[in-house]
């Protein structure tokens, strides 16, 4: 009886502790991991600081400005301004600020540069918006204060470089004006602005930088026009285009006087060459003008005599102008040559000699240098010495120095656009055991450690020693499949084109491909990539093959432009095939169907409206044709506000017979009204989540059957009006509306109006549920409501029975055009972040308990019981309800600090989050993606199906060792004291 | 039980048998005492002993009757101890109602050995045996009536579409906004 009441109490006590998922300090970094990315650079300046570690302040395509180490990359501090602040310029001033200008030039902010805090911040407003320069002159001073020229929305400002105050500001309201070059000649007092004006006026201002006064105004016309953009080849002499493209003109403004010389280009170089651009350069005297095949290089003699350098037909990339003394301007000029790039640095006047001539070796897949940005030092033996930081079209950064990468980082992995998985290859026998054998000692030694540390012996080296050993189990960063699944590959898809897997334990890089298809060509002009789909996923019968991933691409913006599809050996990171197609891509449906091979079908829809059936093959078409009128499709014009529903036809009648090419017709539309609704998001349950049981048991064994379907599709509408920014419209004129729609009859199942209520929404569809959050205008807080469908037609199945007995109609397969009599029950709640995305786990088999992951304002994910959102929840619950577990209603969600998943971590620019189930019923992968990327493994309802990671074997062991010496001892005493009682 | 056990008289190491009524004087080794007539004595003897048999028979049959009674006391305190177990699915209500089943059962498949000990051609154990059987099914209804409400017999509809799968659904759609 003792015993029972302890075992009672044991239990009370366990099942009393609420379930917290927050980690330990010692388990960070055991089973996730964090990686820090800046995007593509945009524009880097390096530190002149002579004192303390070298370092260089980049800004990039993401909106992060950091300071990396010039010896290692890493970062030393970074900030990452809001997707609409959009950097426009950086430098350095005074050698210990870093200044910005963002927003299209109307927000200069200064920073610390060792410690990157923010030192002011000015908004600079101006009359109209133009282009914008950053110009920080090294020895222009206005009473002791260094001065900063902006040239922004219209106008001229001159800011304190201490404290952000504008000194003086000049406007440039001319209608037309548009500037182009803002020129601060050093040494000088006097500010040019160039620009045109009505097409053809050339205008030249010339301004007292100490004041802001205009001192000379000159203008001139030119009848051809302008294209493009001005060099600016001297402090008074720019080069620009005439609007044909195939005139130089040189015009020069010395002393205020404005001069021209037009050169065509045909009498520089021979041949024809079509339309020219000018590469902006800043080099002194020289310029490059670059058409479809080559480069041309052409120095300025004099007074707008111009003259040929080189003319090449490589891929070349200049960077700016480096002074390295008084009248010494060098320069950096990188050129490809197959696997190498060949790096000359040389002087602005002297283009003949070279300073500096390398030759580094270059991974292929890095594809070609876009931006060079170039650094001297000063060697001991007093000569000077050059860096460059490259920038790649992958959008990695490498640092060259001495004909080699000193180092490289991988931040197209900033830009992710898609991602999925893939498995890794099975373990082949005889692999880990040799692995084992190699290291035993280490491995003896390992097990000393981990024997001490169990035993509380070890010293804190010895601890710090064991915690370093359980981060860099090799357990977890293996190359094959494990029996939990933790081990799987992500595969990237990022903005530059490149695939890349990561290997879930430890997100090292496996392997990078920089797809070919995505590479500029004649066909294609503008490639980009769009998506990732899982083409190849073999389980049963191929099992020999590699999985493989289909990868769409388009070859310009628009969506009538025709696509390009990849397919990409997941083991290897080698490209199968790839597919140019002759019709544009505008919708990918990935059928729930294989052929022989596991390759999925897909229908790929074109701008005709037209189904292409991929991949080619007679078994996909028989399958196909067995399903063919089941095979609907649906499209979502959300300008017009229709959501049609379409059914497949027959064969395509064009010209061209194509036997995969199928004619669809309209079935339904839902046609929005145009001036009270505007579709702002729709979401439908992911394709590959598996969901347990349809029924649903609540409170006193009762049953409720979820309504199922893998056709639902979650619209939200608001009104026109209040689809603008949060709080740009009164309560009154704005509602947000939810519809949940069958995508294939059409049919509204359920519709709800929010008034007063604003976007942006985010949802997520799973099971039965959909959860969506928005902003409430009346109580000026967010939401999220929980939308619950139930299928009412078969509520009547509550005979044991004929359950027992099977004689139900339960399972067998339902068509949507019987009418279903649904009941939707839902619930809103007030939660206190706004959010950035939002996702739910997903398990194997879809057993266990859900929770939201949502991404807040933060940057971190943050995970929510499921069951907070529970449109079944009571102010008094009663008690058969508080044995099912609902919780009381509150009127917010609560957000519990230890229930982050990012921990103390932040996933900068956060803009995804991807759930993949592992093997382990009870474990859920988690990426989360932005400009850093962010891994963990999720257990919703705690690892019930596995010992945790801190269980202790050796108490087991012990345990189990002390029991059997107990049962031995005692039957041997028991033996013995039988034998006495015998001889009594 | 202890009378019983002296009137069965097993197991004893020496016993003089004053009831012997052989009436050959041959089969002893000592003759009979002057002016004792065997035959007298076998009379009344015979008497004495009916009178005897008759009152074992009696006795066992009522203790037969009470040994049948018995799982009645036992079901009220079980009885008892599920009222105070409570409703609720925990360690001590399980195991009251296990033992609750397990009891009954275990009683009913040793009903023949209960009832060994008062088994005479005279006695009539059918009507102790049934009572004890009804009684032993009543502690087993009490048992599973107990496991009902503990909610763990599959009595409801919700016990057995559990982990019944979602329905297929024969049409397919896909699609969304323009990629």
């Amino acid at each position: 009886m003792a015993i029972r009441s302890f075992f009672l109490f044991i239990l009370f006590f366990s099942s009393s502790l609420s379930p917290v998922f927050s980690l330990y300090e010692d388990q960070v970094g055991l089973m996730d991991w964090h990686q820090q990315y800046i995007g593509k650079v945009k524009q880097a300046v390096f530190s002149s600081q002579r004192a303390g570690r070298k370092r260089v302040v980049v800004s990039t395509e993401e909106n992060v400005i950091a300071s990396l180490d010039l010896r290692h990359g890493e970062i030393f501090w970074r900030h990452l301004l809001g997707a609409d602040d959009v950097i426009d310029g950086i430098d350095i001033g005074l050698g210990k600020y870093v200044i910005t200008l963002s927003s299209g030039g109307s927000i200069l902010r200064s920073w610390n540069l060792p410690d990157g805090q923010m030192v002011w911040e000015s908004s600079l407003q101006g009359p109209k918006h133009s282009k914008s320069f950053l110009l920080v002159p090294t020895n222009l001073k206005f009473d002791k204060d260094n001065v900063l020229v902006v040239f922004s929305n219209g106008r001229l400002h001159a800011i304190s470089c201490i404290d952000g105050e504008v000194l003086w500001k000049k406007d440039f309201e001319a209608e037309s004006f548009e500037v182009q070059q803002v020129i601060l000649p050093p040494g000088s007092d006097l500010i040019h602005v160039v620009g045109f004006a009505a097409f053809s006026q050339f205008e030249m201002y010339q301004i007292n930088a100490k004041n802001g006064e205009l001192l000379k105004h000159e203008s001139a016309s030119f009848s051809s026009g302008f294209l493009g953009q001005v060099s600016l080849v001297s402090t008074e002499t720019v080069v620009a285009l005439d609007s044909t493209g195939s005139i130089l003109l040189t015009i020069s403004f010395q002393d205020g006087k404005i001069s021209s010389q037009q050169t065509p280009i045909s009498n520089l170089v021979e041949d024809s060459l079509g339309p020219a651009v000018i590469i902006p350069s800043s080099v002194s005297g020289i310029f490059a003008i670059k058409t479809d095949a080559v480069t041309i290089f052409i120095r300025v003699i004099g007074k707008g005599n111009l003259e040929v350098v080189e003319k090449t037909t490589h891929e070349i990339a200049v960077s700016d102008a480096l002074s390295i003394s008084e009248d010494q301007q060098a320069f950096a000029l990188i050129q490809h040559a197959s696997s190498e790039i060949h790096l000359t640095v040389k002087l602005a006047h002297d283009w003949d000699g070279n300073l500096l001539k390398e030759s580094v070796k270059m991974d292929r897949q890095r594809g070609l240098v876009h931006k060079v940005f170039i650094n001297n030092y000063i060697r001991t033996d007093r000569s000077y010495g050059f860096r460059v930081l490259i920038v790649m079209e992958d959008h990695s950064l490498l640092l060259l120095q001495q004909g080699e990468i000193v180092w490289s980082r991988e931040d197209g992995l900033a830009s992710i656009i898609d991602v999925t998985t893939s498995e890794l290859p099975v373990e082949r026998d005889g692999v880990s055991v040799a692995k084992v054998e190699h290291n035993l000692f280490e491995w003896l030694k390992g097990h000393m450690l981990k024997l001490k540390g169990t035993l509380m012996l070890a010293s804190p080296e010895d601890m710090a020693a064991i915690q370093s050993m359980r981060l860099k189990s090799s357990e977890k960063s293996k190359m094959t499949r494990d029996h939990n699944g933790f081990r799987k590959l992500l595969i990237v898809l990022t903005r530059a084109g490149k695939l890349f897997a990561l290997h879930t334990g430890d997100g090292r890089i496996v392997w990078s491909y920089l797809l070919r298809s995505l590479h500029k060509s004649e066909a294609c002009q503008s490639p980009i990539g769009l998506n990732l789909y899982q083409w190849q996923v073999p389980h049963h019968h191929a099992m020999d093959e590699n999985p493989s991933v289909l990868v769409v691409s388009r070859c310009g913006p628009s969506s009538d432009t025709s696509g390009v599809l990849s397919f990409v050996d997941t083991y290897t990171g080698k490209e199968l095939s790839s597919l140019s197609l002759d019709h544009a891509v505008v919708q990918v449906i990935p059928l729930p169907y294989t052929d022989s091979t596991e390759q999925r079908l897909h229908l790929l829809i074109d701008a005709d409206k037209h189904a292409h059936l991929y991949p080619k093959t007679s078994g996909a078409l028989s399958i196909f044709k067995r399903e063919f009128s089941n095979i609907y499709w649906y499209s979502v014009e959300d300008q017009n506000g229709i959501i049609k529903g379409h059914a497949l036809k027959c064969k395509c009648t064009g010209e061209v017979a194509d036997e995969f090419c199928f004619d669809t017709r309209d079935l339904w539309s839902v046609v929005f009204p145009s001036e009270s609704e505007k579709t702002i998001a729709t979401v439908t349950r992911k394709l590959n989540e598996v969901v347990h049981t349809q029924a649903k048991v609540v409170a006193d064994e009762d049953v409720m059957y979820k309504y199922i379907s893998r056709n639902l599709l979650f619209v939200a509408t608001v009104a026109p009006k209040g689809s603008g920014e949060i709080g740009s419209v009164t309560p009154e004129e704005s509602w947000l509306v939810a519809y949940l729609i069958d995508t294939v009859t059409g049919r509204i199942l359920h519709r709800v109006t929010h008034h007063g209520s604003q976007g942006p929404v985010h949802a997520v569809f799973s099971e039965n549920w959909v959860v969506y959050h928005y902003f409430n205008l009346r109580a000026h807080r967010y939401e999220m409501s929980v939308i619950e469908i139930y299928d009412q037609s078969r509520a009547d199945n509550k005979d044991v029975w004929k359950l027992v007995l099977g004689k139900h109609n339960l399972t067998s397969p339902i068509s949507l055009f019987s009418r279903p009599e649904v009941i939707t029950k839902s619930q809103s709640y007030f939660f206190t972040h706004s959010l950035k995305a939002i996702a739910v786990t997903s398990t194997a088999k879809g057993i266990t308990s859900k929770q939201l992951l949502l991404g807040t304002i933060g940057d971190q994910v943050l995970a929510l019981d499921k069951r907070f959102l529970d449109p079944r929840r009571t102010v008094n619950p009663t008690q058969a309800e508080k044995e099912e577990g609902i919780i009381p209603l509150t009127d917010s969600l609560p957000i519990i600090p230890q229930s982050y998943v990012t921990h103390a971590l932040r996933v900068e620019g956060l803009r995804g989050i991807i759930t993949v189930p592992a093997k382990l019923e009870s474990t859920t992968l988690v990426f989360a993606h932005g400009v850093d990327l962010f891994f963990t493994q999720l257990a919703p309802s705690r690892t019930y199906d596995s010992l945790t990671e801190d269980f202790s074997y050796a108490l087991l062991l012990i345990t189990i060792v002390a029991l059997v010496a107990a049962i031995f001892v005692t039957w041997r005493l028991s033996e013995r004291k039988e034998l006495q009682e015998k001889w009594r | 039980m202890e009378k019983g056990k002296g009137v069965m008289g097993a197991g004893r190491r020496w016993a003089v048998d004053f009831s012997d009524n052989s009436t050959a004087p041959s089969s002893r080794d000592i003759p009979d005492p002057p002016g004792f007539t065997r035959a007298s004595v076998d009379q009344d003897d015979s008497a004495v002993s009916r009178q005897k048999k008759d009152a074992e028979a009696n006795w066992k049959s009522q203790k037969a009757w009470e040994v049948a009674q018995a799982p009645f006391k036992n079901l009220l305190m079980m009885g008892f101890m599920m009222w105070m177990a409570g409703s609720t699915v925990h360690l001590f209500s399980i195991g009251i109602t296990f033992s609750a089943l397990w009891q009954p059962i275990s009683a009913l498949q040793g009903v023949g050995k209960v009832f060994e000990p008062y088994k005479d051609n005279k006695v009539d154990l059918l009507g102790p045996k049934l009572l004890f059987i009804a009684l032993n099914l009543g502690g087993l209804a009490l048992g599973v009536w107990k496991l009902n409400t503990l909610g763990l017999l599959p009595t409801h509809a919700s016990d057995w579409v559990s982990s019944l799968s979602p329905a297929q659904e024969v049409e397919y759609s896909g699609g969304g906004i323009p990629l």
